[in-house]
């Protein structure tokens, strides 16, 4: 069913299928690595966990000092969900807060365990929705162990104890000890299988807006990123792999190579990349600049924005590979009965993630033993891809994660880890770290999808919007990434993000008697990923842009126009309402200032943003103020919610405004910041985030408000233009105002 | 084989005199405080002060510095985080993933040693350093809070002044 361009390689370039979905199936949520630099320490030092400590259950460790460490599965990429998962644990563990410290879980151990810690893939802002229960389990059962402990020790009934702060009193005797003192007998308890939670109204830690545990390295240089790790004798590596996807080397200047300064070797990794191992990695990277690599490109060479988007074009009327996403009554019979019809189609550009840490992975492979260090998303994918490419059983691999300088998806994916192993197996013994070049990064990326979408919308006498139609053209990320979560037929779920009709993930927050959204797959050669909000961007954009244009063809406020259809959705029409409260919808803006409002789903969660910006004579835009709303069920550390509603306008702006990656001759145009531009300073909007957890469910923060800032703003810039904006990124559109 | 100035030890330096800045500290002198992010001077993460004045480190080659130059890095600010730039980005609590955050002090430091209460647009004027996370807001606001609190603080406080 699904179409893919003649020219294009469907293969994942010399992964196999098995390492292929091991990676599929990583991308998606996981934590750990020692925050304090002791614990860092002991990871680079290739010794798993604080094992020789008491264990108190298998979330937490206790030292007699009174020191608790709190293990983390998931994986800390700035999101802030170490610091969250920690304080779930200790919630129920009733410790000092004071003296938590928290350590990642290797996925060697976790395999080791039979994933005793569970899933580790960190992405889909799963790292506390999907984890929360288990997690404060594992604080509430290690409670339970010391409170027996205690019970045991003093001989009295443990329904006569109360802990707090770690300090367990019995009253009627008027004694006291610390968990230090009772976690060498608690350890060797059996784990409660049965545990109770505490009701969310009795919540002391959850809902506090402690600071980060990992904030203090950060801001001495003192935080170790897998870019710099050291070891004894590390040598370290830079590669190229094909510009055009796919390619095949053909030949290169190993001599030239060779002779520069530090080089020690030069290697084919797979059949597609070169690297060079040197002293220094500025050398090694010099070196490969010399390399004057030649490949077989194939095809793909042929490929430029202009064939995909004639591809991207054909998928708009095409009746072939196209997967239904959301149906409702007859749209086409309610569009020709329509008393009024509005088309649009619009377009999105690839987009890169741009991780500030470059990709990068540490290995170290032995005839029986093959260890990793990297920053991952996804600890059970680079251990299963380590193993893949090693050669080796995972039982004899491990991972030692560390944090991530920048994520946002991408290092969901292993491709660095199976090049840098594929590598140290070259030069058995001998550590080397594998880092990219950015113009490597930027050049090897999993990207946003491209694509196109047509729009329809019909409306009845009264204005009121009775059909609506939804044609996405556009790459399959799942076909790519994660073929074993495509459906039988073939479709991609992850196409429709938030225009589904039911599930928690991405709800349609609208009632339209009649709807038919179709994703019409056109997969190229470029790979595609998970990029932060992954296709809720795009949706949300052409979604949400386009009933602003309906809207204003109906002679109908925007937010009016939406309320009417929202009646069945309280939870998107409560955060709309709360920004449009805020930013003072219902009252003049100021002179020269246009407001933009817009709501979604995403992750669980619902967002809405309102947005004021202000659009010079000239056509420039000024985006004075943003108003954003989350209702994430429940908040557990609110500063933190709010950093990543506040970092995540950053990402969508960003892209928005500046963002796009061009293919020519089949490979990608844009090769560092020069060309890519990013979000500064002085661009920053004002940003005032509202936080409205209404409880009873868990949905994910670090994704779901970037859906709604760029439409919130591209409304706005409608309304004082008139001209509908269906082309980003916004540098690429002539502004004028009305 | 080059001698350098770095937080205030003069140290040898085994790089060719073409090796950029950056890569001697990482590399040689073992400093990985400071990030490689572009190469071409775009984001800042390798930012470091060089006789008081914020550089970027990518784009400096070792050949092109005197042994006299004062090279100062994220690790040469404080021995202990106690810089009330430092000291405003934790009680702000600023980084996401952190990467970018030692070339932003670095620069936000230089900015205060020159200008001690800067105004927003001094603020959006001298800090150009990319934050792929989106921290800019809270950055700010630290930039502010430090303000505040050297300006409180008694005379000649030596090094946070200097910095």
């Amino acid at each position: 069913m699904t179409k893919t361009m003649k020219s294009s390689l469907a293969s994942a370039r010399g992964v196999s299928r098995r390492a292929f979905v091991a990676s599929a199936a990583a991308v998606g949520g996981g934590l750990a690595i020692g925050v304090d630099a002791a614990g860092l320490t002991k990871a680079l030092a290739q010794k798993v966990l604080s094992s020789d400590v008491n264990e108190v259950g298998a979330w937490v460790v206790i030292k007699p000092n009174d020191e608790v460490i709190v293990r983390i599965a998931r994986s800390e990429m700035g999101q802030g969900t170490l610091t969250g998962l920690a304080q779930l644990v200790c919630e129920e563990l009733e410790c000092d807060w004071s003296k938590v410290k928290a350590e990642y879980v290797t996925p060697g151990e976790n395999l080791a365990r039979k994933r005793v810690w569970g899933d580790m893939s960190t992405g889909g802002s799963r790292g506390i929705r999907t984890s929360h229960e288990y997690v404060r389990k594992g604080g509430a059962a290690a409670r339970q162990m010391l409170l027996q402990a205690a019970a045991d020790q003093w001989k009295v009934p443990v329904a006569e104890l109360t802990v707090e702060k770690g300090i367990v009193s019995h009253a009627a005797s008027n004694r006291k000890i610390s968990y230090g003192k009772l976690a060498s007998a608690a350890s060797k308890l059996d784990v409660p299988a049965d545990v109770k939670l505490k009701d969310p109204k009795d919540w002391k830690l959850i809902g506090q807006g402690v600071p980060r545990l990992d904030t203090v390295e950060k801001t001495v240089g003192k935080l170790v990123y897998s870019i710099d790790v050291k070891l004894p004798g590390l040598l370290n590596a830079s590669i190229m792999d094909a510009p055009v996807f796919g390619a095949r080397v053909v030949s290169y200047d190993e001599a030239k190579a060779k002779g520069m300064p530090g080089v020690r070797h030069v290697l084919k990794v797979g059949d597609t990349a070169v690297a060079v191992v040197a002293d220094t990695w500025w050398q090694a990277n010099e070196a490969v600049k010399a390399l004057n690599i030649k490949w077989e490109e194939g095809a793909n060479a042929k490929v430029s924005d202009e064939s995909i988007n004639a591809f991207l074009k054909d998928g708009l009327t095409a009746t072939d590979g196209v997967f239904v996403g959301n149906k409702a009554g007859d749209a086409d019979a309610a569009l020709a009965g329509a008393a009024k019809r509005l088309e649009g189609t619009y377009f999105s550009p690839y987009q890169h993630h741009v991780c500030l840490e470059p990709m990068n992975c540490t290995a170290l492979v032995t005839a029986d033993k093959c260890e990793v260090w990297t920053g991952t998303q996804n600890g059970d994918a680079t251990l299963a891809v380590a193993a893949e490419a090693s050669g080796l059983p995972p039982s004899k691999c491990e991972v030692y994660k560390l944090h991530l300088g920048g994520g946002f998806g991408r290092r969901g994916f292993q491709d660095p880890v199976q090049k840098a192993v594929l590598l140290a197996k070259q030069i058995p013994g001998v550590p080397v770290k594998l880092v990219w070049s950015r113009e490597e990064d930027m050049r090897q990326g999993r990207y946003r999808p491209v694509g196109l979408c047509k729009m329809e919308a019909g409306l009845d006498d009264k204005g009121d919007l009775v059909a609506l139609k939804m044609r996405i053209a556009a790459p399959s990320i799942l076909t790519y990434a994660a073929p074993s979560r495509l459906e039988p037929s073939g479709r991609d779920i992850a196409a429709f993000q938030g225009l589904n009709p039911t599930g928690p993930e991405g709800q349609f927050g609208y009632t339209v008697p009649n709807i038919l959204v179709e994703h019409a797959m056109r997969n190229t050669h470029v790979p595609p990923g998970f990029w932060r909000g992954v296709n809720n961007n795009q949706n949300a954009i052409w979604l949400e842009t386009f009933l602003d244009e309906v809207a204003r063809a109906a002679g109908k406020d925007p937010l009016a126009f939406r309320r009417a259809m929202m009646a069945n959705h309280p939870k998107h029409l409560a955060v709309l309402n709360a920004v449009a409260g805020k930013i003072g919808w219902d009252s003049p803006a100021p002179a020269g200032v246009t407001r933009g409002i817009a709501q979604h789903m995403g992750y669980g969660s619902y967002v809405a943003a309102a947005a004021e910006v202000r659009v010079s004579d000239r056509g420039k835009v000024k985006i004075e103020r943003l108003v954003m709303a989350t209702d994430c069920g429940y908040v557990v550390n609110p500063q933190q919610v709010t950093a990543q509603v506040e970092g995540s306008v950053a990402y969508g702006l960003g892209a928005m405004l500046y963002q796009e990656i061009n293919v020519a001759a089949g490979r990608v145009v844009q090769e560092n910041f020069d060309t890519y531009q990013m979000m500064l300073m002085e661009d920053f909007p004002k940003i005032e985030t509202i936080l409205a957890p209404s409880g009873g469910f868990w949905g994910g923060v670090g994704e779901p408000t970037i859906c709604v800032a760029a439409p919130a703003v591209l409304n706005a810039i409608y309304a004082a233009t008139g001209q509908p904006i269906r082309t980003l990124p916004l540098k690429n559109v002539k502004l004028q105002r009305a | 084989m080059a001698k350098l100035n770095i937080n205030g030890k003069t140290v040898d330096i085994a790089a060719s005199a073409e090796t950029p800045l950056l890569w001697a500290l990482r590399e040689q002198a073992g400093l990985t405080g400071t990030k490689y992010g572009c190469g071409i001077a775009q984001c800042g993460a390798c930012s470091v002060h060089i006789n008081g004045e914020v550089q970027r480190s990518c784009s400096i080659t070792v050949g092109a510095l005197k042994a006299t130059d004062k090279i100062v890095t994220i690790e040469g600010l404080s021995a202990d985080g106690s810089h009330p730039v430092q000291k405003a980005w934790a009680a702000l609590d600023v980084p996401q993933c952190g990467y970018c955050q030692s070339g932003q002090i670095m620069a936000a430091t230089a900015l205060l040693a020159k200008n001690p209460k800067p105004t927003d647009a001094d603020i959006d004027q001298a800090m150009t350093n990319i934050c792929r996370c989106g921290t800019y807001s809270r950055i700010r606001a630290a930039i502010g809070k430090a303000a505040a609190d050297m300006a409180s603080l008694p005379a000649a406080p030596g090094k946070a002044k200097k910095a």
